[in-house]
């Protein structure tokens, strides 16, 4: 849609918007009087007065149409959002509001009589509550934003389908011209509409279950180089990688079918070097055979082979798109798998706090669409992550539970009908040395990948597994133990590592590796109690 | 080999005090304690066999280590381990798992390969002691 004219103090200027491009004005009546049309009084069924302005052809503002509703109390089974907006200087916050409101829900951008075939008011998305974001607007470097909520009733939407739930939601409304950006930064998904969702094929529970691993993090590595080796040499790096302690490794986002390495190929030498390393552990151990393809034919024959092979986990990237990612849920509930997902391509959309949709809201969508693994950021390693933000996507991603907790994001009560967990995946730039924070900062459900501070360990890659399974084995024992982690992690690791040489190595290694750098997405909350 | 199930298998075995820590960070959660052995640590056997019933709503540790002990003695050349149940909702399932006795020797498993079509195969384990009769796969006592 377009949005002609200039902004002041509403989306459309009216009489402007009237005016073609030769500034002739058009011939059909403009919406300026107030009308009402008296209805007989015999009908009871209709109200007495009708909003005949409302309806006249033409442009009006979102607000008088209905979108904007502050004394709109939402009912429980409503799916709420909250956006942050930033107008267009000029844009009334009010009118935005109610436009981001109209705009994902019936609106266009003129009157149309059709609405009166419809219970429209119904359908009508409504924007019940606008607050000025704190640090922003006059005074400050940052043009003045919003946090706005709006309520959309269920009938909106089709039962257990993301595609049409964020074809709802961000499908039309990010590129509206009179916003100058615009992000969801959170979504009450309502009980009613979770229970129509299959949810996590396996969940946490299920997965510590069959893979017989409890009370610690599970470890994984992603394969490096991620392009190049053959699937005999990648094997090997599987194999040595399992061998010496680590639960999972894992194909890299990337890694699909390329020249020099077909898909069958990896799939055959990755699984010898899984069932390799459980004979020679007895454990049950894991590789993420990244079944993403150019469509879901393909997939589907992919993942069939995984589990010939008798895999227990198979991966895909977020940009395969959610249809896809819900179908590849079914296919794995069916089928006893575990479903990793890697979140390929989020930060486009997710890093800037401005504009796009924050990822503890696709975190949401992912655990409604139902992944067994998600990467959910690592606070200490080289991705962003905020430890409040990041706390509100494990949370997210695990409790049955998250209250409205602001300084983490979480902007509504979110009951997650038991739904089952999520595991989050840690990815990114950590190593042993960061054990300490890492169980602090993201507790004991969490795949923790260790990529580089497992295949650039300096006495090989086994080596450097076994290193990260010691410090992780030693650092939960110590928290058990009552010690304190935080401030004795260092120590705590010193020690575990005088019966362990690879992890003296390791410690060594990568003893001054931090990426201490500002995060872009943090959280701006109104510390004001909330009023609905 | 060395089995390497359980929560704390790449450490050092556990010392009498160790171990206590751990029942007494259970203890401390509400978690169920219970132990069981096995003379099959195939990764698939989830059913070891259980030595008396969980212990619900115990606040005393050394009660646990007196089970362990006397799954210990009565199992001598058995793997033993202790495992925590957590009964909230939402769980419902064992938090911590951690092996608490293994056989002197650990003679580890053997890899089964079929051929499959293509270049595939099926893989299966066999635990070599399994080989043996239930009772005298693990000769030797650890204890």
């Amino acid at each position: 849609m377009t949005s002609p004219g200039r902004h002041k103090g509403s989306l459309w200027n009216t009489r402007e918007n009237l005016i073609g491009t030769d500034n002739r004005p058009f011939t059909f009546s403009l919406p300026m009087k107030q009308d009402t049309v008296e209805l007989p009084a015999s009908d009871r069924t209709r109200p007495a007065k009708l909003p005949y302005d409302r309806y006249r052809s033409g442009v009006i503002p979102y607000r008088s149409m209905g979108y904007w509703q502050p004394d709109y109390v939402p009912a429980e089974t409503d799916v709420l959002t909250l956006f942050r907006i930033t107008p267009q200087e000029g844009v009334d916050p009010e009118e935005a509001a109610a436009a981001v409101a109209g705009e994902s829900s019936t609106a266009t951008w003129t009157v149309v009589w059709t609405d009166r075939l419809t219970a429209c008011e119904r359908y009508r998305a409504k924007a019940y509550r606008v607050d000025p974001v704190a640090g922003t607007g006059p005074g400050t470097s940052t043009p003045q934003q919003y946090f706005a909520r709006i309520a959309y009733d269920l009938a909106l939407f089709e039962e257990g389908s993301i595609a049409n739930l964020t074809a709802s939601i961000i499908g039309n409304v990010f590129g509206f011209k009179a916003l100058r950006a615009l992000r969801l930064e959170d979504m009450r998904l309502p009980v009613a509409y979770l229970k129509t969702f299959q949810g996590p094929p396996s969940g946490i529970v299920i997965e510590r279950e069959r893979l017989d691993k409890f009370g610690r993090p599970l470890l994984g590595a992603t394969v490096k180089p991620k392009l190049g080796l053959s699937g005999k040499n990648y094997g090997r790096v599987v194999y040595e990688a399992l061998l010496g302690g680590l639960d999972f490794v894992k194909d890299d986002e990337n890694i699909n079918s390329q020249p020099f390495m077909h898909w069958r190929d990896r799939f055959l030498f990755a699984m010898e070097a899984v069932n390799r390393a459980c004979a020679d552990t007895g454990e049950v151990k894991g590789h993420y055979l990244n079944v993403t393809a150019g469509t879901m034919e393909n997939m589907y024959e992919r993942a069939e082979f995984a589990k010939e092979l008798g895999s227990v986990i198979v991966m895909i990237d977020l940009v395969v798109g959610y249809t896809a990612i819900q179908s590849m849920s079914r296919w794995a509930r069916k089928n006893d798998m575990l479903l990793h997902l890697h979140r390929a391509g989020h930060s486009t959309y997710t890093r800037q706090k401005t504009h796009g949709v924050s990822f503890r809201v696709i975190a949401k969508w992912m655990r409604a669409a139902g992944v067994d693994h998600i990467h959910a950021g690592t606070v200490v390693g080289k991705l962003e992550g905020d430890p409040n933000i990041i706390r509100g996507i494990y949370d997210t991603l695990r409790e049955p539970f998250t209250p409205e907790r602001l300084p983490e994001g979480l902007f509504f009560d979110q009951d997650w009908a038991d739904l089952r967990k999520v595991m989050p995946v840690a990815s990114g730039g950590i190593h042993a040395g960061q054990m300490h924070q890492l169980l602090s900062y993201l507790g004991e459900d969490v795949v923790l990948q260790f990529g580089g501070g497992t295949i650039g360990h300096p006495m090989g890659i086994r080596a450097g597994a076994t290193a990260n399974r010691v410090a992780l084995e030693a650092m939960v024992l110590a928290r058990n133990e009552g010690r304190d982690i935080w401030n004795e992690g260092p120590r705590i690791l010193q020690e575990a590592a005088r019966h362990c040489a690879p992890l003296e190595a390791a410690l060594e290694t990568w003893k001054d590796v931090t990426f201490d750098y500002l995060s872009t997405d943090t959280v701006d909350f109104v510390a004001t109690p909330t009023a609905c | 080999m060395r089995i390497t199930q359980g929560t704390f298998s790449f450490l050092p075995d556990l010392s009498e005090e160790q171990i206590r820590r751990q029942v007494d960070y259970a203890l401390g959660r509400r978690w169920a304690v219970s132990v069981e052995s096995t003379d099959d640590p195939h990764p698939r056997n989830v059913y070891w066999d259980m030595w008396d019933m969980p212990a619900f709503d115990l606040d005393d540790p050394d009660v646990v280590m007196q089970t362990v002990n006397a799954c210990r003695r009565a199992h001598p050349d058995r793997y033993v381990k202790l495992n925590a149940f957590d009964p909230t909702s939402g769980w419902e399932t064992v938090r911590l798992s951690f092996i608490v006795q293994r056989p002197k020797d650990e003679p580890g498993f053997c890899l089964m390969r079929l051929e499959g079509p293509g270049r595939s195969q099926r893989y299966g384990l066999r635990g070599y002691a399994a080989e043996r009769p239930a009772g005298q796969r693990y000769p030797g006592s650890a204890w």
